[in-house]
């Protein structure tokens, strides 16, 4: 592994993506509450540049009508087929194969009420270093 | 997979032909070369007309901008699909496209209202495939947009291109007035046939005006995509039940982006029912599966995806290695990435067939 | 295949509807007199998906001398009840009241058939049960039935039309549903309609083959509003059967419908497991027709691989209806366990009004005792 300097931290502002390259690999850099986090440019569904995507809240109901938003700026929209990845863990939010099982377990956290799905997007721990980001890849 | 190294593989393993390829025109002021000032002026007065409520936009929004990929925006700030450099880069080099089929979604003769204004439409709308498409790249082929509604007009149009090789097929959407296998379009179908040219069936908007279910206007997005293979099914029945597959012995269709896997259980269901009924249809010479089986293709975009992949080789298998033509449906958003389509288990052969040989065939390219 | 034991649920018959004036005992005055007055007591009320002469409205040889369909009481014991050793079967009105636009008309009609099942059918055969007819195209009213005629037990299930002027997950009718799950009703959804609007998105079809083609289309939309309103999240006790749907078509909505969800999921965000699994806890659907080649076998067993569960099929005759030649009823190649399903636990676990049905035997059933 080796320390990969691939930004300035205030090349990433909140709200928005800045991909970089390093070692061959295109990683997506976001800032959240603070916190910097990165994630494999390539979604794990199809192969699309996940990170070109919009960076979104995760729609969440508890009724037919009703509409919340969850940890708006979280969350990243594949441009492709639209699937929502959570920047923090990668986890996608819909789960294709859950039909194999009968009884579901729900993960509980607040405000979720998505089963997980199995699709994780890789990610990539991020240290601040000064002012650079920095991976070791 | 990244574009950088989409582009360096592409030419080593990967020659596909998308069926499907949506050009956009970045203003309709690129159409205005193409039409009369009688025209241009009706189109920045009165604009189109189409059977809804909403001017400029979809009564249906999409769940991102305006149905396409959030990727494939060009730079220069043209919506997708507008930038012919960006679609080489992004698309035609990056994915091996060696032939790509033009879809033109224009506003055109699908849709309009008023029916000169369709005609006139429809023409410049052709003549923009050409000067701005496939004279400036060789591996992209126009279909011929024509006004539907207006049949007689519609053969004109295709009468007029027909004498030219750049137009490789015939546009129509199956969200018509009426039910495709209706006589009045016979004339579309006969003008079809002595040119040689197969029709392509893809949905557009609102063309006819009905509810797009039998039973009454959806709600939700996730509805409208729906009807949007129900639809194919409905009309594909039409064109069996009518009698234009037994009257245009010759005629090929091509039915885009409607989904493919629905097509074994409609076929059983048209054959069983029409069993107990054929005495409704004497024009009918031989079973509904059997016209589908000879005159109808489809493509691949956007595949259905079981939870078991095997299960799609069945389907497939059913409908015939030789049906399916691959599609991407480029820009739009349910994109289909040729390496990554299939998930299902396939031979070299079904690949070389699915990827490219149907679609030289279907179309007459080398 | 014959019904190999005894015992089985039907989850489709049609009796013969009756005629305004048998409806007049179970009349109020008030319509009795408009019908004898304006003379609607001479109107057959037929439903155009099913004029009688239709090949399909009526097998063959399931037919009265006169060439009506043969679906009174006798005809149903002759030749569905016995010979199938049914222990159950359920009724389920086709009447032309629902295509009316008078709604308080086609509301006195429905009440009138539904006291006329009772009395005529229910009251005069234990294997018997009945859908309540309702005027769907307004839910105050189907919901005032529903409260009227509830009370029997013999009533299973609410019965709905396919194709109607607006698709049936829209809110307006959740009263309807919420009246259902409350008398614990399956809600029945019927092929057939009222053509309030045209019945394909294209327009209107020429030919009756068509249209009947274009139920299995229809249905794939219903059972897509009923998902994407959210009607199993707001009445999570609802069961719905899709009657005389087909059912090979279901493969291919749950592969798409599932796919698409995931990326428009946010607009729906009510909708929290998948579609697919919404629709393997929800839904059922009877038998017949079983739109598959009966000479390829294979293609249906696969099909049914496809569905990903074996409790989804309800036996049905859907008598007289021409789905099957002879005593064909069951396809071709079921495993046993399959068939018992199909035949018996899936009506039983879909219908909860049926939990009062005595334990069926399993044995033998008519036919065979018969040849042994």
């Amino acid at each position: 592994m080796s320390r990969q300097v691939v930004a300035l931290a205030s090349e990433v502002a909140p709200g928005s993506c800045k991909i970089v390259s390093a070692r061959g690999r295109e990683i997506g850099l976001f800032k959240i509450a603070g916190e910097y986090f990165g994630l494999s440019n390539r979604c794990p569904h199809k192969g699309a540049e996940l990170c070109r995507g919009m960076i979104v809240g995760l729609a969440q109901s508890s009724t037919p009508g009703e509409y919340r938003l969850w940890r708006p700026g979280e969350f990243i929209r594949c441009p492709w087929h639209g699937w929502e990845f959570d920047i923090r863990t990668g986890q996608s939010w819909c789960d294709p194969n859950s039909v194999r099982v009968r009884q579901f377990h729900v993960a509980v956290e607040p405000g979720a009420q998505l089963l997980k799905g199995p699709y994780v997007a890789e990610t990539f721990q991020v240290r601040v270093e000064e002012n650079y980001l920095v991976i070791d890849l | 997979m990244n574009v950088a190294v989409r582009q360096a593989t592409a030419t080593q393993r990967l020659k596909v032909v998308d069926c499907d390829i949506h050009p956009v025109y970045r203003t309709a002021a690129e159409l205005h070369p193409f039409m009369s000032a009688r025209w241009r002026d009706h189109m920045a007065t009165f604009g189109t007309h189409f059977r809804h409520g909403l001017t400029g936009q979809l009564p249906y929004p999409r769940m991102m901008a305006a149905g396409m990929r959030v990727d494939a925006f060009p730079e220069d700030g043209g919506p997708p699909g507008s930038d012919l450099d960006l679609m080489r880069k992004q698309h035609l080099d990056a994915n091996g496209v060696e032939y790509g089929m033009l879809i033109a979604l224009s506003r055109g003769g699908m849709e309009e209202r008023n029916l000169d204004f369709g005609a006139a439409l429809s023409s410049a709308i052709n003549d923009w495939q050409l000067e701005c498409w496939v004279k400036k790249e060789p591996r992209l082929r126009a279909a011929i947009v024509v006004p539907q509604e207006n049949a007689a007009c519609a053969v004109t149009e295709i009468e007029k291109r027909a004498g030219d090789p750049a137009f490789v097929q015939i546009m129509i959407s199956p969200r018509s007035s009426d039910p495709l296998g209706h006589r009045r379009y016979w004339p579309i179908y006969a003008a079809a046939e002595r040119c040689g040219r197969p029709l392509a069936l893809h949905v557009a908007g609102y063309s006819g005006g009905h509810p797009s279910t039998g039973s009454g206007w959806p709600t939700y997005y996730i509805q409208e995509h729906y009807a949007m293979s129900t639809g194919m099914q409905n009309t594909l029945a039409s064109l069996v039940f009518e009698g234009v597959l037994e009257r245009y012995p010759k005629l090929k269709i091509v039915m885009i982006e409607g989904g493919f896997a629905w097509l074994p259980a409609l076929t059983w269901r048209m054959d069983k029912h029409w069993e107990h009924m054929r005495a409704e249809t004497p024009h009918l010479k031989r079973r509904p599966s059997e016209y589908v089986r000879e005159h109808i293709w489809f493509t691949t975009q956007p595949i259905e995806e079981p939870e078991n992949p095997e299960h799609l080789g069945d389907i497939i298998k059913w409908i015939g290695w030789d049906r399916l033509m691959f599609s991407t449906d480029y820009p739009h958003w349910d994109f289909d990435d040729p390496r990554q389509v299939f998930k299902t288990r396939l031979t070299e052969e079904q690949k070389a067939k699915i990827f490219r040989d149907n679609a030289k065939a279907f179309y007459g390219l080398k | 295949m014959k019904v190999p034991f005894a015992g089985a649920i039907d989850c489709d018959l049609h009796p013969a509807m009756p005629s305004v004036p048998a409806l007049r005992p179970y009349l109020d005055e008030f319509w009795a007199d408009q019908f004898a007055n304006r003379h609607i007591d001479q109107l057959p009320f037929t439903l155009s998906s099913y004029p009688a002469t239709s090949p399909l409205s009526g097998r063959p040889d399931w037919r009265t001398a006169s060439g009506a369909p043969a679906a009174d009481l006798d005809a149903l014991r002759r030749n569905v009840l016995d010979p199938l050793d049914l222990s159950c079967a359920i009724c389920n009105p086709l009447h032309g009241a629902v295509a009316l636009f008078n709604d308080d008309m086609a509301a006195a009609l429905c009440s009138a058939v539904n006291d006329w099942m009772a009395r005529e059918l229910l009251d005069r055969e234990p294997r018997l049960r009945a859908s309540i007819l309702v005027a769907g195209q307004s839910p105050e009213l189907a919901v005032r039935e529903i409260e009227r005629t509830a009370p029997d037990r013999r009533f299973v299930q609410v019965l709905l039309l396919a194709m109607g002027e607006t698709p049936l997950g829209r809110r307006a009718h959740w009263p309807i549903y919420a009246a259902a799950e409350k008398h614990e009703l399956a809600i029945g959804i019927h092929a057939g309609g009222t053509y309030r609007v045209a019945p394909t998105y294209s327009g209107w079809t020429s030919y009756r083959v068509e249209d009947y083609v274009a139920q299995s289309a229809a249905f794939e939309t219903q059972l897509l509003s009923l998902v994407a309103e959210g009607v199993f999240q707001k009445f999570p006790r609802l069961r719905v059967v899709l009657i005389e749907s087909g059912f090979t078509w279901l493969p291919t909505w749950l592969w798409r419908t599932n796919k698409t969800w995931r990326g428009v999921r946010a607009e729906v965000p009510w909708v929290d497991r998948t579609p697919a699994d919404i629709v393997r806890e929800h839904v059922r659907f009877t038998l017949q027709p079983v739109d598959a080649p009966r000479t390829e076998p294979e293609m249906l067993l696969r099909t049914l691989e496809h569905m990903g569960s074996d409790r989804l099929l309800l036996f049905s005759t859907d008598y007289p209806h021409w789905q099957f030649d002879g005593d064909a009823v069951l396809p071709a190649g079921l495993p046993a366990d399959t068939m018992r399903k199909i035949l018996m636990d899936n009506p039983r676990d879909t219908y909860a009004r049926l939990r009062d049905l005595p334990a069926a035997g399993g044995g033998p059933g008519k036919a065979e005792k018969e040849a042994s």
